[in-house]
C-alpha cells in the first residue's frame, strides 16, 4: 500500500493495519507530516495547521511501535494519529485560539481531552486553525489567516473550526478535534464534505477548551467516517471531575451503535422550520434523497414543528456573546499573553489593559464583547440576556415534544454550500445566518451530528446532512448516522471525498503564515 | 494628608442619628480553595499556592469545595439565618489585576443562607439585635503590593506586584440590614458587632479569625439623618478597616465627618473610603469605572447547590455553644466575679481556665495561676498566656502537690520555673531540684529547739500564753529550712514543745 | 428596546477595556444596531410564566472534597507572564500620577 492510499483511509482502518502489524505508527505519522508539509503550506495551501508537533508526534509513534513490538496491549486508536483545534490546551505546543493576543503562549497544562489522546497513545499533529476565540463561521477571523477549503481554495472551510474539518477532508490527518457552540463542528464538516459530531453538553469535558460560551461550547470528534467519530468520542468522552458541568454516564456504546447497521422501524423526524426557504436548491435536493434512501432502508419519515426554533438565533446572539464577553475578560496582558501599551498618555494598568485588548483582539471578537458587554448591563439584562434564557427554555419543550414523536430529528446542516472567501467577510448577519441549523442543538444541548448529504448540483461542491437526538442518547446518532453513510457511499460507489480534486502536492518553501516554522520544518523533513 | 473637617462626636450625635450597616469578609480555613484544589495557606512564598484554575488561565473550570459550602452553612446557622433549599453562584464582573479573571465567582440573587440576626452584648450589659441580610460564598483575590511609592500606597506607586497566592480562598460575606438606633453606641457597637462574628467564626473552626492577617474583614457603611427622619441620608463604605479598634475608630470618624459634611449644607458622596490606621482618617477611594455595573450572571460553569433537610440538620448537631452562652454558663459554673470573668476573657485564658478545670483544679486555683503567675511571666517574655508552655495539666499536678502537702505556694513558683525551662513534669522538678517540703519531724524539731534556743524572750512569751508570737519562731525555722518546711507542721510542733494549746 | 449608539458603545468599551477610536466607535455602533435589532424580537418570544434555563443538562452539588490537587511552581505559574519580578506579576501603576 502506498502512502498516498494510507492516509485516504479510515482511522479504524489505519488502526486495524497497526494492529496487524502491516504499517508502524512511525510510518502512519511520517505519511501525515509528509501530507501536512506538501498541501498546507504556501501562498494557495489548506493552512489547516497553526502549529506541526512533528518531533513529538513521531516520537509518540515510535514508542506505541515499541510496546506493539513488546506485545503490551494498546488501545484501539493506539498510533493513530490526530489534529487538535488550537482552542484547546496542550502542553509542549503553543494554544494560540487563533487570536494575536495569545501568540506563542504555552500553556503548562493539557486539556482533560488531550489528557485522554495522550492515555490512548495517539500522537497529535499539531494544532488546527480557528476563526478567532471560535468567533465565526468561516475561520477568516484568525488572526492567523484563512485555512482554504479543500474542495475549493477559493473557499471558506466553514468555522469556526474550519482547520480540523480541512485538515481531515486534505488527508493531513484521519481524525481531529473540534469545538462547537453555534454549530463550528458541524457547519465545517458540511462545507468540507467530513463528519463532525457535537456530544451531548457535558458528555466530553470542556476543561483545557479556552471558553467561548460556556454554556453552549462542546468538543466534539471530526472525521471522514462516522465510525471514526463514534471511536473518537469513546475516547473522549466520559466523566470529568474537573468540569462540573460534564455528566457522569459512560462514553461507550457508539462505535457499537456505528456498526449496528439497520434502522428499520426507526422513526425519523423532518424540522419544518429547518429546511425550504432560506436553503439552497442543490442543499434541498440532497436532503430530500437521504430522505429517500431512509425511508428505504425501513425508517419511518414524519414532519415535526419546532416552532420557537425562529427565535433560537437571536437568543444564542445573546447569550453566546454574554457569556463570552466574560469569558474573555481574563484576557488583558498581566497573566499571560502579549500586553500592549497605550500609544500616549499616563501608563495605567487600565490603560494598558484597554490597549492590550484593542490590539490583541480581532474585529469580530471585539464586536461580539461589546454586544455581550451590553445585553449584560444595567437595565438591559432582563430584556435581553434574561429573554434569551427564556427562549431556551422554549426550544428544550420543542425538542422535548418533538422527541416525544420520533427517535431522531434530520435536517440540512447548514443552508448553503462552501461560500466564496471574503462573501461575508463584511456583513456579521450574513455570517450568523450559516448557523441557523446547528444553534438549537447547543442551545439545547442535545447532540447534533453532520455527514456528508453528496455534492449540490449547483456547484458541485459538499453538502451536509445533521442528525439530532435527545441529551445523552448520541449513540441513535451514529446507528442511524452510519447507515444513511453506508447507502450514500453505495450510491456515490465509495467515499464522497473521493470525488474532491486532488491538491496540488507543492513542497512548502515558504513559512506558513504561522507564529512558528514548523510545518516548514516539516517539509524539510519530508525532502 | 486627612484635610478634612470633622465635628466633635457628641455635637454629631445632637444633631443626626447614624445608620449602619457592615459587610464583613471572613476567610474559611479550608485545606483548598474555593474553586481550585491549590492550598489555602497564608504567608508562602508568592505565587506557590496556585495552578491553572485560581490563575485564570485560559481553559480553566471550577469546581465548588464541599468543605467551604459546609462552613457557610454553619455560618449562616450560627447567625440564626435561614438556609437556601436551591442557590446559584453568579459573575460579578470587575477589571482589576488582583482578580485573574476579571470577574470575582459570587452568589448574587440567591445566597446560601439569609435573613438571620445576632444580639451583640456592650460593654455595660445592654443587648442590640443586629439582623443580617444574608451571607453568600465567594472567592477572595490575590495580593497587590504596591512599589516605588513612598510609603508603599497605591498612590504615587510606579507599578505594582501581584501574588495570587491568595486568589481563590474561600470566602463568606456576611451583610446585616441596616442597623439603626445605635446612637450615640454606634462606634462600640459596630467594635462589638465585628468582635462577635470574629469569635463565632472562630469558635466554629471555620477560619482562623485573625484579623491581622485578614481572615476577617470589615467594610463599614455608615450614613446620618436628622433626628426624627425616616430617610436614611447618604451612606459611604469605608472599606480596609481590619481590627476591631479600628472598625470602632472609622465609625466614629466617618460620623464625625459625615456631620461636617452636612452641617456645611453639602451633600454627602456615595463613595468608596479607605481607612488609615496610621492617619486614623479616611480618604476618597479610587472610583473604579466600572463599580456601578457589575453585570451579575448566573455562572454558567458552575450549577446549583442544594441543600436537604438533612444536610442542614446535619450540620446543625455540629453547631459548638454560641461564644456568649458559653460565657454566660462558664462564669456562673466558676462562680467569678463580674470584674474578674471580664479580665479572664480580655486575657483569653477562658479556654485555658476551662481546660485546666476540666482536667481537675478548682475554678479559683485555676485563675488564681492563669492570671496571676502564668500571665507575670508572660509578660516579661512578650507572648500570650496561652503561648508560655504550661499546659493545663501542669497548673493540675502543681495544685495537687500543694494540696499534698508535698510543696507550698513557694516552691509551686520555683517547680513553674523548672517546667517552663524544659526540665519535666512537675513532680519531676520537684525530685530533680530537691524542693520537696521537709517533713520530717526530726529534722525539724533539731531546728525548732534551735531556733526556740535562739529567741529564750520569744519561747518564754509563747508559753505565758502569747500564742500569736508563734510566728517569730516559725520564720526562724522557714530561714533555717530554706522554705522547704511545712509552715503549718511546724507551728504544731513549736506548741508541742513548749507544751502550749493550739 | 432602545437602538444602541455610539455614546452607549462608548460606554461599554470602556466596561469591557478595549480601547476604541472614534471610527471604531461609529463602525461599532451602526453594526451593533444591526445586530440588536435582528435579536430583538427574542424579548417578546417568552412569557413571564417561562422559566429561564441557564444550564443545557440540569446538574445540581456537583463539589469536590477539600484535598489538596496538584500545584504549580511559582517558575511554571509565571512562564507566560509578560512581566514579572520577584516571583509575581508586575503590572503598571494603578492610579495614575497626580
Amino acid at each position: 500500500m502506498t502512502v498516498h492510499e494510507l492516509i485516504r483511509s479510515s482511522a479504524a482502518d489505519m488502526a486495524a493495519k497497526l494492529a496487524a502489524g502491516d504499517i508502524t505508527s512511525v510510518e502512519l505519522v511520517q505519511a501525515h507530516l509528509d501530507r501536512i508539509a506538501a498541501v498546507d503550506g504556501g501562498e494557495r495551501g489548506v493552512n489547516a495547521f497553526l502549529h506541526v508537533n512533528a518531533e513529538e508526534a513521531l516520537a509518540v509513534a515510535a514508542d506505541v511501535d515499541a510496546r506493539r513490538a513488546a506485545g503490551e496491549e494498546l488501545h484501539e486508536l493506539a498510533g493513530v494519529p490526530i489534529a487538535v483545534k488550537d482552542l484547546i490546551v496542550t502542553k509542549g505546543q503553543p494554544t494560540t485560539a487563533g487570536s494575536k493576543i495569545l501568540e506563542g503562549w504555552m500553556s503548562p497544562y493539557d486539556a482533560t481531552v488531550v489528557k485522554k489522546l495522550r492515555a490512548a497513545r495517539m500522537p497529535i499533529l499539531g494544532k488546527t486553525n480557528l476563526d478567532e476565540f471560535a468567533m465565526g463561521s468561516s475561520t477568516e477571523h484568525s488572526a492567523y489567516g484563512p485555512t482554504r477549503n479543500p474542495w475549493d481554495l477559493d473557499r471558506i472551510p466553514g468555522g469556526s473550526g474550519g482547520g480540523s474539518a480541512a485538515a481531515v477532508a486534505a488527508f493531513e490527518a484521519p481524525l481531529a478535534l473540534g469545538t462547537d457552540t453555534g454549530g463550528s463542528i458541524r457547519q465545517p464538516g458540511a462545507v468540507t464534505g467530513t463528519v463532525g459530531v457535537k456530544p451531548t453538553y457535558g458528555a466530553v469535558s470542556r476543561y483545557g477548551a479556552i471558553a467561548m460560551a460556556s454554556s453552549l461550547d462542546q468538543i466534539g470528534p471530526v472525521s471522514r467516517t462516522v465510525l471514526d467519530s463514534a471511536l473518537l468520542q469513546e475516547v473522549i468522552g466520559g466523566h470529568d471531575p474537573q468540569d462540573s458541568t460534564s455528566l457522569t454516564d459512560p462514553s461507550t456504546g457508539l462505535a457499537d451503535a456505528a456498526r449496528l447497521g439497520n434502522v428499520a422501524g426507526m422513526k425519523i423526524g423532518i424540522i419544518k422550520e429547518l429546511h425550504g426557504e432560506g436553503y439552497q436548491a442543490g442543499v434541498e435536493n440532497r436532503f430530500n434523497e437521504s430522505l429517500e434512501l431512509l425511508r428505504g432502508a425501513g425508517a419511518e419519515i414524519v414532519e415535526v414543528s419546532c416552532p420557537n426554533f425562529g427565535y433560537a438565533l437571536g437568543a444564542y446572539y445573546l447569550i453566546m456573546p454574554s457569556e463570552a464577553s466574560s469569558n474573555l475578560a481574563k484576557f488583558d496582558g498581566v497573566r499571560f499573553g502579549m500586553r500592549a501599551l497605550p500609544a500616549e498618555g499616563p501608563l495605567t494598568i487600565e490603560r494598558v489593559m484597554a490597549a492590550t485588548r484593542a490590539a490583541g483582539f480581532g474585529d469580530e471578537v471585539k464586536r461580539r464583547i461589546i454586544l455581550g458587554t451590553y445585553a449584560l448591563s444595567a437595565g438591559y439584562y432582563d430584556a435581553y440576556y434574561g429573554s434569551a434564557q427564556k427562549v431556551r427554555t422554549l426550544i428544550q419543550r420543542d425538542f422535548a415534544a418533538a422527541f416525544e414523536q420520533v427517535d431522531v430529528l434530520i435536517s440540512p446542516t447548514a443552508p448553503t454550500t462552501a461560500f466564496k472567501l471574503g462573501e461575508k467577510l463584511n456583513d456579521p448577519l450574513a455570517m450568523y445566518l450559516n448557523d441557523v441549523a446547528t444553534i438549537p442543538a447547543n442551545m439545547a444541548g442535545v447532540p447534533g451530528l453532520t455527514l456528508p448529504g453528496g455534492l449540490a448540483d449547483e456547484d458541485g461542491l459538499p453538502v451536509g446532512i445533521q442528525l439530532l437526538a435527545p441529551a445523552r442518547e448520541d449513540a441513535r446518532l451514529y446507528r442511524v448516522g452510519a447507515v444513511l453513510e453506508s447507502l450514500l457511499e453505495a450510491q456515490w460507489g465509495g467515499p464522497i471525498l473521493d470525488r474532491a480534486p486532488s491538491l496540488a502536492e507543492t513542497p512548502a518553501v515558504e513559512p506558513v503564515e504561522t507564529q512558528g516554522t514548523a510545518a516548514t520544518a516539516a517539509a524539510k523533513e519530508a525532502n | 494628608m486627612s484635610t478634612e473637617t470633622l465635628v466633635g462626636f457628641e455635637e454629631a450625635m445632637e444633631k443626626y442619628d447614624p445608620v449602619l450597616g457592615f459587610e464583613v469578609h471572613v476567610e474559611l480555613n479550608t485545606k483548598t480553595k474555593m474553586f481550585s484544589s491549590a492550598p489555602n495557606v497564608f504567608g508562602d512564598e508568592p505565587n506557590t499556592n496556585v495552578n491553572e484554575v485560581c490563575l485564570g488561565l485560559p481553559g480553566v473550570l471550577p469546581v465548588v469545595n464541599r468543605k467551604a459550602v459546609e462552613s457557610s452553612i454553619l455560618i449562616g446557622l450560627a447567625l440564626n439565618c435561614k438556609i437556601a433549599e436551591h442557590c446559584t453562584f453568579a459573575r460579578k464582573q470587575y477589571f482589576y489585576p488582583d482578580t485573574p479573571k476579571n470577574f470575582q465567582t459570587s452568589q448574587y440573587e440567591d445566597p446560601i443562607c439569609y435573613d438571620g440576626w445576632l444580639d451583640i452584648e456592650l460593654e455595660d450589659g445592654t443587648v442590640f439585635r443586629v439582623e443580617i441580610e444574608r451571607a453568600h460564598m465567594e472567592e477572595d483575590a490575590g495580593k497587590l503590593t504596591h512599589m516605588g511609592g513612598a510609603t508603599g500606597r497605591i498612590q504615587g506607586a510606579d507599578y505594582s506586584l501581584v501574588d495570587y497566592n491568595r486568589s481563590g480562598v474561600p470566602l463568606v460575606e456576611i451583610v446585616t440590614k441596616p442597623i439603626e438606633g445605635a446612637g450615640s453606641r454606634a462606634p462600640e457597637l459596630a467594635k462589638a458587632y465585628v468582635a462577635a462574628v470574629r469569635e463565632i467564626v472562630k469558635n466554629l473552626g471555620v477560619s482562623d479569625a485573625r484579623m491581622e492577617r485578614g481572615n476577617v474583614r470589615c467594610d463599614a457603611n455608615v450614613s446620618l439623618r436628622p433626628h426624627g427622619a425616616e430617610k436614611f441620608g447618604t451612606r459611604t463604605e469605608t472599606k480596609n478597616v481590619n481590627s476591631l479598634r479600628a472598625v470602632e475608630n472609622a465609625v466614629k470618624f466617618e460620623i464625625q465627618r459625615h456631620a461636617a459634611v452636612l452641617d456645611s449644607g453639602v451633600e454627602i458622596t456615595q463613595e468608596t473610603r479607605h481607612w488609615h490606621e496610621d492617619t486614623k482618617s479616611t480618604t476618597s477611594g479610587r472610583p473604579k469605572s466600572d463599580a456601578d455595573d457589575y453585570r451579575y450572571f448566573p455562572e454558567p460553569d458552575l450549577v446549583p447547590i442544594v441543600t436537604t433537610a438533612e444536610w442542614v440538620e446535619e450540620l446543625r448537631s455540629r453547631l459548638p455553644e454560641p461564644p456568649a452562652e458559653r460565657r454566660k454558663r462558664l462564669q456562673a459554673d466558676w462562680g467569678y466575679t463580674d470584674l474578674e470573668f471580664r479580665d479572664v476573657v480580655n486575657a483569653g485564658l477562658m479556654d485555658e481556665i476551662e481546660e485546666t478545670v476540666t482536667a481537675g483544679a478548682t475554678a479559683a486555683a485555676a485563675r488564681k495561676w492563669w492570671m496571676g503567675e502564668i500571665a507575670r511571666r508572660a509578660k516579661l517574655a512578650d507572648v500570650d498566656p496561652a503561648a508560655l508552655g504550661v499546659s493545663p495539666a501542669v497548673v493540675v499536678e502543681i495544685e495537687k502537690l500543694i494540696a499534698s502537702g508535698a510543696i507550698n505556694d513557694k516552691l509551686a513558683r520555683k517547680v513553674l520555673d523548672g517546667v517552663l525551662e524544659g526540665e519535666g513534669t512537675p513532680a519531676e522538678v520537684v525530685a530533680k531540684r530537691g524542693l520537696a517540703v521537709v517533713s520530717d519531724d526530726g529534722a525539724l524539731q533539731k531546728a525548732i529547739d534551735e531556733a526556740l534556743a535562739a529567741q529564750p524572750d520569744v519561747a518564754e512569751k509563747i508559753r505565758g500564753g502569747k500564742v500569736q508570737a508563734v510566728g517569730a519562731i516559725v520564720g526562724g525555722v522557714m530561714k533555717v529550712t530554706r522554705g522547704q518546711a511545712d509552715a503549718a507542721r511546724v507551728r504544731e510542733l513549736i506548741l508541742a514543745t513548749l507544751g502550749v494549746e493550739g | 428596546m432602545a437602538a444602541i449608539n455610539r455614546g452607549q458603545v462608548a460606554h461599554l468599551a470602556q466596561l469591557a477595556h478595549i480601547e476604541m477610536s472614534d471610527d471604531e466607535l461609529d463602525r461599532m455602533a451602526k453594526e451593533l444596531a444591526v445586530i440588536v435589532d435582528s435579536v430583538k424580537s427574542v424579548s417578546e418570544a417568552a412569557g413571564a410564566d417561562v422559566p429561564a434555563t441557564s444550564h443545557p443538562i440540569p446538574l445540581t452539588n456537583v463539589m469536590r472534597e477539600d484535598v489538596v490537587g496538584h500545584v504549580l511552581t511559582a517558575e511554571e505559574a509565571l512562564s507566560g507572564a509578560p512581566d514579572s519580578a520577584d516571583g509575581r506579576f508586575k503590572v503598571p501603576a494603578i492610579l495614575e500620577e497626580s
